[in-house]
């Protein structure tokens, strides 16, 4: 089975959505980041989801899942990219990713999480 | 029901249709409501001769309402016919009276020529009365479904024309919304919106609601929604323009936006420049006595 790759970035992740997401890819890849997020010690995840072109309600919990795992090991989680017709699907379903930051693009989520990553520097020194 | 009609109205018109179709057309124009000057001479009778063709051709075969298959090709024709009158500007009158007023020189035909008995007479001649008079409600419903299909074309084109999404500063986008919020309308700015964020790469969005004139729970779920999904686009919402009495109906009624909202665009603006860390000054004071 094909896994989605999860890159590290200094103190953080970034996963790159390339693929439709089916439910048995998105489940490995909450399982496969959850288990980085501790190997990695990292500080923010970025999930870039600007080549997701069809979302259901399966893949929306999913996100939110990822946040509040990563919350909760001390990660921020931002989702970058999203496309118009994902979010307006997305609202539509009742799901509006209130534990989840989100960003236009790669750029502007890295800036976002950059004051977490640098606490996190400072941590290891 | 149309026993009597076949039996006697069928071989008086298939004789003397040349004798109907002259009145009819004589009473067309007579009529009060005929606009003459926006139909070619030949387009009427082209009309008139077709569908006294095809009338005959229900009639033959022993069709007994307007919904059956034998009279298909007379309602395409009366479908068409009431449409493209719609289109042109025919008032619903003008449209009506091209099916009613071929039941004068049908029943003058009738007199003049018919055999039948006195009662044969009657029940055909109320027999004809009826399928005419549903041919015509099937007219005017056609002519009013082509007309509600207009309306509904316009209403389409005022809600794209109304939501215009404006560029005021590298990264800041307004939204300034004019009538009511419905469900569809939303849908548009909403998507109006996504898109320019998407082009502009715009971290910040404000909807301006100066020009929408009611406020309810509804036309509020539906700001909510606007700004969810431009917040999962990664783009922040101010609302601004909320006026007086609006903003006393929303507390009345409950209505939460929770949302950062600022009274004018100006302020909005203002908020949305010092989020990028910029704010808007004087180029130099202002010269002495020119002041307050």
């Amino acid at each position: 089975m094909d896994r989605i790759p999860i890159l590290k970035l200094g103190s953080a992740l970034l996963v790159t959505i390339q693929v439709d997401m089916h439910d048995q890819l998105a489940t490995a890849l909450e399982e496969d980041l959850t288990s980085r997020i501790v190997e990695c010690n990292a500080r923010g995840v970025l999930i870039d989801i600007s080549a997701l072109e069809i979302v259901d309600s399966f893949i929306g919990r999913m996100l939110d899942n990822i946040a509040a795992v990563s919350r909760i090991l001390d990660a921020d989680t931002v989702v970058v990219g999203m496309r118009p017709a994902v979010a307006i699907t997305l609202v539509e379903l009742g799901l509006s990713l209130n534990g989840v930051k989100t960003a236009l693009n790669v750029d502007r989520g890295m800036e976002l999480i950059r004051p977490q990553l640098i606490a996190g520097d400072d941590d290891g020194d | 029901m149309t026993d009597a009609a076949t039996t006697v109205i069928l071989p008086l018109l298939a004789v003397h249709e040349a004798e109907v179709l002259k009145e009819w057309l004589q009473r067309l124009r007579g009529d009060v409501g005929f606009a003459g000057d926006r139909m070619r001479e030949g387009e009427l009778q082209g009309q008139c001769t077709r569908f006294l063709r095809e009338l005959r051709t229900g009639l033959e075969a022993g069709a007994a309402t307007i919904d059956s298959g034998a009279f298909g090709n007379l309602r395409d024709m009366l479908a068409d016919l009431s449409a493209s009158r719609a289109t042109q500007g025919f008032s619903p009158r003008e449209t009506a009276v091209f099916v009613f007023s071929l039941k004068q020189p049908l029943f003058d035909v009738l007199q003049r020529h018919g055999q039948a008995s006195a009662d044969a007479a009657l029940t055909a001649n109320w027999s004809i009365g009826l399928l005419l008079d549903s041919l015509g409600l099937f007219t005017m419903e056609a002519y009013q479904r082509t007309r509600e299909s207009l309306i509904v074309r316009q209403q389409q084109e005022i809600a794209e024309l109304s939501t215009p999404v404006i560029k005021l500063w590298d990264g800041i986008l307004a939204l300034p919304l004019i009538g009511t919020l419905d469900s569809q309308r939303t849908q548009v700015v909403m998507e109006s919106l996504l898109d320019a964020i998407v082009q502009y790469s715009a971290a910040t969005a404000i909807i301006d609601i100066t020009g929408v004139p009611t406020v309810d729970t509804l036309t509020a779920q539906h700001l909510l929604k606007t700004v969810s999904a431009a917040r999962l686009m990664g783009a922040d919402c101010i609302i601004s323009g909320i006026r007086p009495q609006i903003a006393q109906t929303m507390v009345h009624l409950g209505v939460e936006l929770s949302v950062v909202s600022k009274a004018t665009l100006a302020d909005a603006f203002a908020l949305a420049l010092s989020k990028q860390g910029r704010t808007v000054t004087r180029v130099k004071a202002a010269a002495p006595g020119t002041g307050a």
